[in-house]
């Protein structure tokens, strides 16, 4: 029996499923949103109401104080729910390699859940926990502000998690972090594996120190994954959308405190109707993910032994 | 051999043949997209239409509220799987119609403006784009009421009239109910933002921005609707819920809010599954101030590219200006009848238990001939979303009225001049 397909047609033939559906789902989607970033477009009306009118869909986006507030709830969720993942995620990391030996993979499991816990019930659980007058969270800073020496620290009030300007960013900041500690924590933990262990006794028999080992050896073979694990955040904290979006039940909260620019962006398109305007914006949303990325590159990408 | 083969032809002819055949005679399936609970009351309709059609297949696709229009958005864009009859509502009325997807049902073939006189006014008002063309077919309607709790009124010594005289005594009757039973007048302060702005608008005024794209937004019924807005938080007479909260049935449950201003259908949601427990406590008045409003209402509507155009208005006359049809949703689904001739039927008269035995379908009878129909503008859900976000400044930063009000108006005017 002779084969049907030509040797050389192989490798072609056995790529094109992922191929076709990269073009179809991933090239086009993004040529298509260029082509719109720069039409009016009545979407309601059908693909021949599209209006060409050059840069005005930017020029809008730039003079438009609602595409700088939504960067601005952006950065700042991105900052504050971003910085402390990485904070917390390398030194739990680094306990958990050294403190658990067989219940490693329970405790970096129950770490790593809410990763791939669904949008929705997190959502649901969340808002349930932040509920003002019987919410968990609420009803824990009551009972806290009832124990001497915490009355303080602790609000005497309920706090209106979700209805408060001041209060929204923080909230969904906490259910960001919670989500991807666990996940950082799993890369950290994969490159801690990697560092070999004659360093560190080598170190110790040098004298040095935990506090050393971890300063003057763990950190330093940890930077790779460090600038890997940054670039994820600053890329998917830049595009933030599911939680804000779930907790703030798509409207981003009182006075939008709690709208990324990705929230924005969705709303321009599918509330407002403006699916050039959408586009524009997500282009620039794009260009600002880049120059932050190129920074995070510079900041944080090894460069050679001596660095 | 040959035989064999000739006879494996055949066969395969045959099945060829009935296949081809099949798809020739193949019923014809009437598509129908829908939201929950239209969906519900169009599939209850379908034995009575197979009747009529009885070689025609009915296909509901049902989508959550939301999904249902960025699907049907996404279907007009791009003019592919598009339904036969769209289900639309009200809020998504005015922008579907000034794409120009959806047929005009008032004129040739399908001449429903005949029937103008048989359905409510502000609804129909509502179904036609600006140029006139009657874009969709009302069904459901969600006339304005006041939700009160009795139990609380009596508490705090007051009565219905006390609600309902104005705006003023509105408010000062939050105080006394606060002071009497620690309860909130409303459940948010932009409850009331949300019908004052509408209250005084006649047939063919615009909300936001009128016809010639002159900005609204710093009119006195904005002055005065977010003054009166203030002046609940000021006194803390709202409780800062949204509406489908957990807040907000808890409020309702627990009885920490002491009135609702919404569509009659509430009383239907608190009576099913927000509140049963409260059966009886609950009273329907006319809104404060003589004002009359709707909220939301649901149309029928056929797009332009649809390929049983026919059909679908005949499902759409069926279930629009059918008595039998109208009448089985609002007993089912409380989908409040938008066919006026139904508004004479016994059924008005039943009183509601969940009222206390009110009868008060009456009251909201009235309240729908008196809803003005207010002009729909494309910008209408970004204006919507300007005045809340201005509001919520005005709330909670303690900006000034008519400054955040000018501020709307400038935000407002840059999207018109686009």
């Amino acid at each position: 029996m002779t084969p049907r397909l030509s040797p050389a047609a192989v490798p072609y033939v056995l790529l094109s499923p992922f191929v076709v559906l990269f073009l179809v789902f991933g090239v086009f989607p993004l040529c298509f949103s260029f082509y719109l970033a720069f039409q009016s477009w009545e979407p309601t009306a059908g693909l021949s109401a599209m209006k060409f009118v050059g840069l005005d869909n930017f020029a809008f986006a730039i003079t438009d104080e609602w595409f700088w507030k939504s960067l601005k709830n952006t950065v700042w969720l991105a900052m504050v729910s971003g910085i402390p993942q990485h904070l917390v995620a390398i030194p739990l990391a680094y306990f958990i390699h050294t403190s658990f030996k067989r219940s490693r993979n329970m405790v970096i499991g129950a770490y790593f859940l809410p990763y791939i816990t669904s949008t929705v019930a997190i959502a649901m659980m969340f808002s349930t926990l932040f509920s003002t007058d019987y919410g968990l969270i609420n009803q824990a800073l009551l009972a806290m502000h009832q124990l001497p020496g915490l009355a303080w620290i602790t609000p005497a009030q309920p706090v209106d998690w979700l209805g408060q300007a001041e209060n929204v960013k923080p909230a969904i900041s906490l259910v960001v972090f919670w989500r991807y500690v666990g996940f950082n924590t799993v890369l950290y933990l994969a490159a801690l594996q990697t560092i070999p262990a004659d360093i560190y006794e080598a170190a110790t028999m040098d004298g040095a120190g935990r506090w050393q080992q971890f300063w003057f050896i763990t950190l330093p073979s940890l930077q790779p994954m460090i600038y890997f694990g940054v670039t994820l955040s600053v890329v998917g904290g830049l595009q933030l959308f599911e939680e804000p979006f779930i907790l703030t039940g798509g409207r981003g909260g009182t006075d939008q405190s709690g709208m990324t620019t990705a929230m924005y962006m969705y709303r321009t398109a599918f509330e407002f109707n403006d699916f050039g305007g959408a586009s524009a914006l997500s282009w620039l949303l794009f260009v600002f993910v880049a120059l932050l990325t190129w920074l995070t590159n510079r900041a944080f990408k090894p460069r050679g032994p001596s660095a | 051999m040959a035989q064999r083969i000739f006879a494996r032809s055949l066969r395969i002819s045959c099945l060829w043949l009935a296949t081809a055949f099949g798809a020739a005679f193949a019923q014809t399936v009437l598509n129908i997209a829908a939201f929950p609970a239209v969906d519900e009351i169009a599939k209850a309709a379908i034995p009575a239409f197979k009747k009529k059609h009885p070689d025609v297949e009915v296909k509901i696709t049902s989508r959550a509220f939301a999904d249902h229009h960025t699907a049907m958005t996404t279907a007009l864009s791009t003019s592919s799987n598009l339904p036969d009859v769209m289900v639309v509502e009200y809020g998504y009325v005015g922008r579907f119609a000034e794409g120009g997807g959806l047929e005009n049902l008032g004129a040739a073939p399908y001449n429903m403006q005949a029937q103008r006189a048989r359905i409510v006014p502000f609804a129909y008002a509502q179904g036609t784009s600006i140029n006139g063309a009657l874009v969709a077919m009302p069904a459901d309607i969600g006339p304005g009421t006041l939700l009160y709790r009795t139990d609380i009124l009596k508490k705090a010594g007051l009565t219905e009239a006390d609600l309902t005289q104005s705006w003023d005594s509105f408010v000062n009757s939050g105080l006394k109910i606060k002071s009497a039973t620690g309860a909130y007048l409303v459940a948010h302060a932009r409850d009331i933002k949300d019908i004052m702005i509408r209250a005084d608008l006649k047939n063919g005024e615009a909300m936001y921005i009128d016809k010639t794209g002159k900005v609204l937004v710093d009119s006195p019924r904005f002055v005065r609707a977010f003054e009166m807005a203030k002046k609940v938080r000021d006194q803390k007479l709202d409780g800062k819920i949204g509406a489908w909260s957990n807040e907000w049935s808890e409020g309702f449950k627990r009885g920490t809010i002491a009135t609702q201003m919404t569509g009659a259908w509430l009383a239907g949601h608190l009576n099913n599954w927000l509140a049963p427990e409260t059966k009886g406590l609950w009273r329907a008045a006319q809104l404060p101030e003589k004002a009359f409003g709707s909220w939301g209402g649901s149309f029928y509507s056929i797009p332009k590219g649809a390929k049983n155009k026919a059909l679908a208005a005949d499902f759409i006359q069926m279930m629009t200006l059918s008595p039998e049809m109208q009448l089985a949703a609002f007993k089912s689904q409380d989908a409040f009848p938008a066919l006026v001739e139904t508004h004479k039927d016994a059924f008005f008269d039943q009183p509601i238990e969940f009222l206390g035995g009110q009868k008060a379908r009456l009251i909201w009878r009235e309240a729908a001939q008196k809803v003005n129909a207010v002009n729909v503008h494309k910008l209408d859900p970004i204006a919507d979303e300007i005045i809340n976000t201005e509001l919520d400044k005005v709330l909670d930063q303690a900006k000034d009225v008519r400054t955040a009000l000018a501020d709307a108006k400038a935000l407002l005017e840059r999207r018109v001049k686009r």
